[in-house]
């Protein structure tokens, strides 16, 4: 834990935040094993920190676009866990009212913009959010976020070279869960060091403990001052770990039971967080539960509430192809 | 001997060209490797070197003349011991091209190249394909801030093709932007540049090259809408030359009209002529949604009339009758058109009346404007460069016999390029692209006779 004080309040913000993903994620695995949703469903639990550190780091007016693996960062940007949980179910209350699922929703207005489908699609993407920030003269950034698996595309090195070029205000924050689907990092790649290919582009960045929200967020203030001074991007590999499966339908055979057991009895962050509240007392065991209650009736209402919403109406079928000019 | 100098051809479309500046003049020595005047083709003003070594004789085609066809004789150089040109080359020169010396194309004030002799004629001008997207670009860069042009060579260059020329000069270095050769990252970043709310225009060099870009064309820039429920917008135009040049070789020369027609969430539009050109543009990056904006590299350099009116807009989706009959229906789009109205005009003298449809848009299509004309005529033959497999013209031929099956006297014929990558030896290609006969014998065949 780094030593600078921490006020109370924002210290239990991440842990809220935290484990209403943990729990959210928790729920849609129940739900999905219900069939209430379909399709592939890739869960966040394990890497919560990451997220809720970062969007400690982000002012008004900062956009992020993230992967297929994007429950946790809708919540953590202030999405409603009722609308991302319809959405998982394929309803019509859904954030794209049922037609983007799991790996496709987007919020305008939390400047979310998605969700994508394609491995390493959405860095360019971000890096042209960044783009226009730049071009109108804003002091915004861009939290763009990608894992190891993309962290070998292609177009992700054509992004890092055009945003240096043209001191794009993005950071490119690369989740290292140590998995690409069932590959792990020893695997893909003979250059571990994730974060330091971009210095071959002139982009600085670090390596964070992801397992730690405190430091992901000190991690996020340096990534987001550097940018805002105009000094263009700026990358974050975040070590991280995800606890289930690459999707609902993963076995994860590539990896043991032990491995996994050890990072979440040893390193879970909200685990960790709880801790530090309790022992250094700025929360009673009572408090904390209350906490825990909280969560958990959000989640059961987001999940009540996506089993209530109707599914879209067929008329929708043929809306959102074309703007009407 | 003197040694003739004679105009090059620079690219592999280049018919004719301008002698844009002499580097040297009459009595100049040279060496092999000099520049002696820079010359400005279709594409490009490039400098043209000696070979030889010698003394400039003559100079015969003076700076700023224009319309210098490939291997016409425009200088001669002497032997460094020759003193002057002999009668008997003086006598075989004769050059018939040399006009009015006039400034280069004005640099992105297009207004100002208006010709005084077209004052009668107030309402158009003719202008090329090439100009008509540069207006185009310019006028709508003027009107909306955040429209901004992005691509390889288009900026410092004046593009690749000079569709941008001038463009830089006028909107700095801000709104039109060199990209590194990187064509997967740039459209990405264009993609996410619309959804930050800007009006990009990314121009591929060639739509060929668009291929490592194609999955940020379909998947982020066509689908985003729709899988945001209707949230986010993606206004941007892809646009840049698509088909076959000329001996440019199979990869180089592919139609990608039915792929992108094929895809839910994008316009396509390929215009024919500098008017659809200019106000089809227009339309494209006013639209809110994703355009691809088919060119053609052999049309840039056709002239055609064009309103003055900067409101002259064409809107998307609306075919166009470029020529009306009554016995067989030609449907085609962009360079097919060249096809389709030869071919009209030779059937005219063995007494075919044939209308010619120009869809200009591909998708949406302009179906019903097909449909009326087939009701009319019963006949119908499809004109266009592509594959044909899944082509555009197998869609119409569906639509046809879905709408209009029992108007129909004669089966719908697809007149497509051939079914093989296209060859690189002259006498293949030729072979291999569409021709004005095959058009001809297609209607014949469609008409019994």
């Amino acid at each position: 834990m780094p030593k600078k004080k921490m006020p109370i309040a924002k210290l239990q913000k991440y842990y809220k935040d935290m484990l209403l993903i943990r729990r959210f994620e928790e729920k849609a695995g129940q739900l999905y094993g219900m069939g209430l949703i379909g399709g592939f469903c890739h869960l966040y639990i394990g890497q919560e920190a990451v997220v809720v550190g970062l969007e400690a780091a982000a002012i008004k007016g900062d956009k992020r676009i993230t992967s297929y693996r994007d429950h946790g960062h809708m919540l953590a940007c202030g999405m409603e866990a009722k609308g991302v949980m319809a959405e998982l179910a394929g309803r019509g209350d859904g954030y794209s009212k049922g037609k983007g699922g799991s790996m496709h929703m987007f919020s305008k207005e939390k400047n979310f913009f998605g969700g994508h489908g394609i491995v390493g699609a959405q860095v360019p993407i971000g890096a042209g959010l960044a783009f226009s920030d730049k071009y109108k003269g804003t002091k915004s950034v861009t939290f763009t976020y990608f894992g190891d698996g993309a962290a070998n595309q292609g177009q992700v090195y054509e992004t890092y070279n055009m945003a240096m070029l043209w001191k794009l205000p993005v950071i490119f924050i690369i989740e290292n869960n140590q998995y690409a689907m069932g590959t792990s990092v020893d695997r893909s790649t003979k250059s571990h060091s994730l974060w330091e290919r971009g210095l071959a582009y002139g982009i600085k960045g670090e390596e964070v403990d992801g397992m730690d929200v405190l430091k992901v967020k000190d991690a996020g203030d340096r990534a987001t001052a550097h940018c805002r001074k105009g000094n263009g991007p700026y990358i974050l590999e975040i070590k991280t770990y995800r606890y289930r499966g690459h999707s609902m339908s993963d076995p994860a055979r590539y990896r043991t039971r032990e491995e996994v057991q050890k990072v979440r009895s040893e390193r879970d962050p909200i685990e960790n967080l709880r801790d530090i509240l309790l022992t250094e007392k700025h929360l009673s065991e009572q408090e904390i539960k209350k906490i825990d209650v909280e969560i958990k009736d959000i989640v059961n209402d987001a999940a009540e509430f996506a089993k209530a919403s109707p599914e879209p109406s067929v008329n929708e079928l043929f809306t959102d192809i074309y703007l009407e000019v | 001997m003197p040694t003739e100098i004679l105009m090059p051809a620079l690219s592999p479309t280049m018919e004719e060209g301008t002698i844009a500046k002499w580097l040297v003049k009459k009595g100049d020595s040279v060496l092999p490797g000099d520049i002696l005047a820079e010359i400005e083709t279709d594409k490009a003003t490039i400098e043209f070197e000696s070979i030889e070594e010698g003394i400039v004789g003559e100079i015969l085609v003076p700076e700023g003349s224009q319309g210098i066809k490939i291997n016409e004789i425009i200088a001669i150089l002497l032997a460094p011991d020759e003193s002057k040109v002999p009668e008997r080359t003086k006598k075989k020169i004769e050059h018939k091209h040399v006009i009015e010396s006039k400034p280069l194309i004005a640099k992105g004030k297009p207004e100002a190249s208006v010709e005084i002799k077209e004052l009668t004629q107030p309402e158009t001008k003719t202008i090329t394909v090439r100009e008509a997207l540069r207006d185009a670009m310019a006028e709508e860069m003027r009107a909306n801030p955040n429209i901004f042009l992005m691509g390889e060579e288009v900026a410092e260059y004046q593009g690749a093709y000079k569709i941008s020329q001038g463009l830089l000069e006028e909107f700095s270095a801000k709104r039109v932007i060199d990209t590194p050769i990187t064509e997967h990252g740039f459209a990405g970043i264009g993609v996410g540049a619309a959804f930050g709310g800007l009006n990009p225009i990314i121009e591929f060099m060639t739509f060929n090259f668009a291929m490592q870009a194609i999955d940020q064309i379909v998947n982020s820039a066509a689908k985003t809408l729709y899988m945001s429920g209707g949230q986010m917008g993606c206004s941007i135009v892809f646009r840049g030359p698509n088909g076959a040049a000329s001996r440019v070789g199979a990869q180089h020369s592919q139609d990608y009209s039915a792929w992108y027609s094929s895809v839910p969430g994008l316009k396509v539009v390929s215009p024919f002529s500098s008017d659809d050109a200019k106000g089809l543009l227009k339309s494209a990056i006013r639209d809110p949604n994703p355009v691809i904006f088919l060119e053609n590299e052999i049309l840039y350099g056709e002239s055609f009339e064009v309103p003055i009116d900067n409101n002259f807009i064409v809107p998307i989706g609306k075919a166009r009758i470029r020529r009306s009959g009554n016995d067989v229906t030609i449907v085609s789009f962009g360079i097919g058109l060249k096809f389709a109205l030869e071919a009209a005009e030779l059937l005219s003298e063995s007494g075919i009346d044939s209308e010619v449809i120009d869809l200009r848009t591909l998708r949406p299509m302009d179906t019903d404007t097909i449909i009326q004309s087939v009701m009319k005529t019963n006949r119908c033959v499809t004109v266009e460069e592509g594959f044909p497999v899944c082509s555009i013209g197998n869609y119409i031929s569906s639509v046809i016999m879905q709408e209009a099956f029992d108007y129909l006297d004669a089966p719908v014929i697809n007149c497509t390029g051939k079914d093989v990558p296209m060859p690189y030896a002259a006498n293949l290609e030729k072979l291999a692209l569409l021709t004005t006969a095959e058009v001809i014998t297609a209607v014949e065949e469609v008409m019994y006779r």
